[in-house]
């Protein structure tokens, strides 16, 4: 099975799906002769012709409405926002037209369109390459939000995502693109969308995160396994709408629950998880519900000291896990 | 130690970020080698990412020590590149003290924690809901578990391991229900309904003392049938003997001669010759006390103490003042021990300090028997079919029905009547 790393997997499962079904095309800011900023599109314009990959002007409303008219007449488009930064010009397009165009028109039309964006700090990226948006989207039904950890988690859901009859938001952490390899089978495979899984079985804690901080989450365990605390991790994996019976699961397992996002703290995803270990779990759980996450401070700083105090990292997961385990 | 027989330092040059979504670089060539001298910034090595191909400035002037990645191996971030020998001696000196400072408090630390740890047991009754539902569960009796949690909690994984262990720690409210054991009539008093306080009324809280007077009064109340005698004692005599050495007294000894050790004296000679009031009720047997130790009762502001006269048979007035004066002075300052106020056999209250002449005292559990000295007042008594004025006072006697009867208890209280009566400078010693 081939290594490759996380930004290689969204490549790989683009092209597979483009050459699996001739509906499927990509288009979005620099995706077509540049191949994408991240070089998330890499070689596709070259494979499959200006026709399926589309450089489109700075107009996220634009990338996203083309893309929502094209999936409602049997299209299967791949949007990429250049940074999720940039998404809020489409935010009335996703919300009011994909998300809600199957419920308005009685069942009679769909939207399966992807839109892919990179989120998420700690690349020095400052206040418009940094942010980590998906609560804006959690409570729109409709709507699906999958924010994958792994290389093999990205092309197994970018490709559910693809053929998904309706709107899925697909959001890659930035910074896991190059740091995070993995190994991706090279059959066709896919994953289902709203199923969270589990990253590590344990038995003292429990964490449960997505995206770069499950990789945090994972490392953090590792050390402390040394010291006898042993850490179940619950990758989420989708987080709109939450997979409730995989997270009621992992928390009754300890009774200890830690909870992790990059977002800020308040009205975030962990936010949503925690109500439902509360309304579930109440008489299994031995400790507060703990969140960590990032602070109430409205952008990633650029000075690096600060952008690495606003970030998580595994020390700072480590220490939660540790304050948790000794409650 | 690096820099050992020289005034060298090696510090290290690791992989720079070299982009912003970058986290690895591969080194494509090595533009120094082992032993070169470097300035500040001089490129030491090109290096290719996914975005660019740079050249690393070094980041120290110094001799090259040592190549540690090879051309055409990719690391990332932050990892080791090569070393570079630099003759700054100072940053190094302060970064190593520093490091081993921070090495050295770290165990310290520690310690404290753990012994934190260890005697903290403040979250020892903090239950969980999973840990109460477990105990529900398994009928597992929380009060004997061990918590390894913090300050003591009792963590689910203790229970699970007490359920997963077998041996269950079971509540014994059953056994105690049917002994002869006062702790169940405590907790069905504590669970029957209170009062409740209306807008304007001060809550108190019961702790400490009041608690523990509560609890002892309740079960002597329970437990113990009480009746009751009183005698009236013409004591001009002692009176008049005291308020004639008293000032003396003072001035050589340094504390009271009070009344009150007058009567200590004469109720524990009358016990030495009544041993079944100097007794305790044992369920099948009656413990006839050889020592003979009284319990005075002395209150401080909202709280009683009992501390007792050890051996008080074989003390002098003098002594037994002394030790009034000592146990007194102790529990004003809060220094009694539980020494002070462990083994009487019998209880003399002083309620006629307050002004009392007549109560009914709750008797000190488990001995058989109270005595109350009542207040000393002036009172016209008939003698020799005349009028005379006396120093009256009541002696009230509250006494265990299970162990003793009104025969004995009036035999007993008119020997104390008489010692009292005749007590005066010819045949009471004070030393």
């Amino acid at each position: 099975m081939p290594v490759m790393n996380y930004i290689q997997a969204v490549t790989q499962a683009l092209k597979e799906e483009m050459t699996r079904d001739e509906k499927v095309f990509v288009l979005g800011e620099d995706v077509g002769v540049r191949g994408g900023v991240f070089r998330a599109t890499d070689g596709l314009y070259e494979q499959f012709g200006e026709a399926r990959v589309l450089d489109t002007p700075l107009a996220e409303s634009a990338i996203a409405g083309v893309g929502i008219g094209a999936a409602m007449y049997g299209m299967r488009p791949v949007a990429e926002m250049q940074f999720v930064d940039f998404i809020l010009p489409a935010v009335n397009q996703i919300i009011s037209e994909a998300a809600k165009i199957r419920y308005r028109s009685n069942n009679d039309w769909s939207c399966p369109i992807t839109i892919r964006a990179p989120y998420g700090g700690g690349v020095h990226g400052a206040l418009y390459h940094s942010q980590s948006l998906e609560s804006i989207f959690a409570n729109q039904p409709g709507l699906k939000i999958v924010m994958p950890s792994t290389p093999y988690d990205v092309k197994g859901l970018l490709k559910a995502a693809i053929r998904d009859d309706d709107p899925v938001l697909f959001f890659e952490h930035k910074r896991a693109y190059r740091l995070i390899k993995g190994e991706v089978p090279t059959e066709d495979y896919t994953l289902p969308i709203g199923k969270a899984d589990i990253k590590r079985e344990g038995s003292d804690i429990t964490v449960i995160t997505y995206g770069l901080c499950v990789h945090f989450a994972l490392q953090a365990a590792e050390k402390l396994e040394a010291e006898g605390i042993s850490t179940h991790v619950l990758d989420l994996r989708t987080v709109y709408p939450l997979d409730e019976e995989a997270i009621i699961e992992a928390a009754s397992k300890t009774g200890k629950v830690l909870l992790i996002t990059e977002d800020n703290k308040e009205g975030s995803i962990i936010g949503q998880v925690s109500a439902i270990i509360a309304e579930n779990c109440l008489f299994d759980l031995d400790a507060p519900i703990k969140r960590l996450a990032g602070p109430e401070v409205p952008s990633m700083p650029y000075a690096p000291t600060l952008e690495k105090e606003f970030m998580l990292n595994p020390d700072k997961v480590e220490r939660a896990i540790r304050e948790l385990a000794e409650f | 130690m690096l820099k050992e027989g020289h005034a060298l330092t090696v510090e290290k040059i690791t992989m720079p970020q070299l982009g912003e979504s970058v986290t690895e670089g591969t080194i494509s060539t090595w533009l120094v080698k082992e032993g070169d001298h470097v300035k500040k910034y001089d490129p030491i090595a090109e290096v290719m990412t996914d975005k660019v191909n740079a050249e690393v400035p070094s980041s120290f002037t110094g001799t090259i020590k040592e190549l540690v990645a090879e051309e055409g191996e990719t690391i990332s971030v932050g990892e080791l590149m090569c070393y570079v020998e630099v003759e700054n001696v100072k940053s190094h000196e302060d970064s190593s003290n520093e490091t081993e400072k921070s090495q050295e408090t770290k165990p310290a630390v520690e310690a404290i924690e753990e012994t934190f740890d260890t005697k903290d047991q403040s979250m020892k009754m903090r239950y969980s809901p999973a840990v109460l539902r477990l105990a529900q569960e398994n009928d597992i009796e929380l009060s004997q578990v061990k918590g390894s949690g913090k300050s003591g909690r009792i963590t689910r994984k203790d229970i699970e391991k007490i359920i997963s262990s077998g041996d269950i720690p079971k509540s014994n409210l059953k056994e105690t229900s049917s002994s002869d054991d006062g702790n169940t009539v405590q907790v069905s008093q504590q669970k029957s309904s209170y009062v409740q306080s209306t807008e304007g009324d001060i809550e108190i809280p019961v702790t400490g003392v009041r608690k523990a007077i509560a609890q002892n009064m309740t079960r002597s109340k329970a437990e113990i049938p009480h009746a009751w005698m009183m005698v009236e004692v013409d004591v001009t005599n002692l009176v008049k003997y005291r308020n004639s050495v008293k000032d003396k007294f003072k001035s050589e000894e340094g504390y009271n001669l009070t009344f009150f050790a007058f009567f200590v004296k004469a109720i524990a000679k009358a016990l030495k010759e009544f041993p079944q009031v100097n007794s305790s009720w044992a369920g099948d047997k009656i413990i006839q006390r050889k020592d003979i130790n009284i319990s005075i009762a002395v209150a401080k502001g909202q709280e009683l103490f009992v501390p007792v006269i050890k051996f008080a048979d074989e003390k002098s007035v003098k002594g037994i003042a002394k030790d009034i004066a000592t146990l007194a002075g102790k529990a004003r300052n809060g220094k009694l021990h539980s020494d002070d106020m462990s083994g009487g056999t019998f209880t003399v209250n002083n309620t006629g300090s307050f002004g009392s002449v007549q109560s009914m005292g709750v008797i000190n559990h488990p001995q058989a028997a109270i005595l109350q000295v009542e207040s000393i007042v002036k009172r016209p008594v008939i003698i020799n079919e005349m009028f005379a004025a006396r120093d009256m006072v009541n002696l009230c006697l509250s006494l265990d029905h299970r162990v003793l009867d009104g025969l004995i208890c009036g035999k007993f209280l008119a020997r104390v009547k008489e010692l009292l009566e005749n007590t005066s400078n010819e045949n009471t010693p004070l030393y």
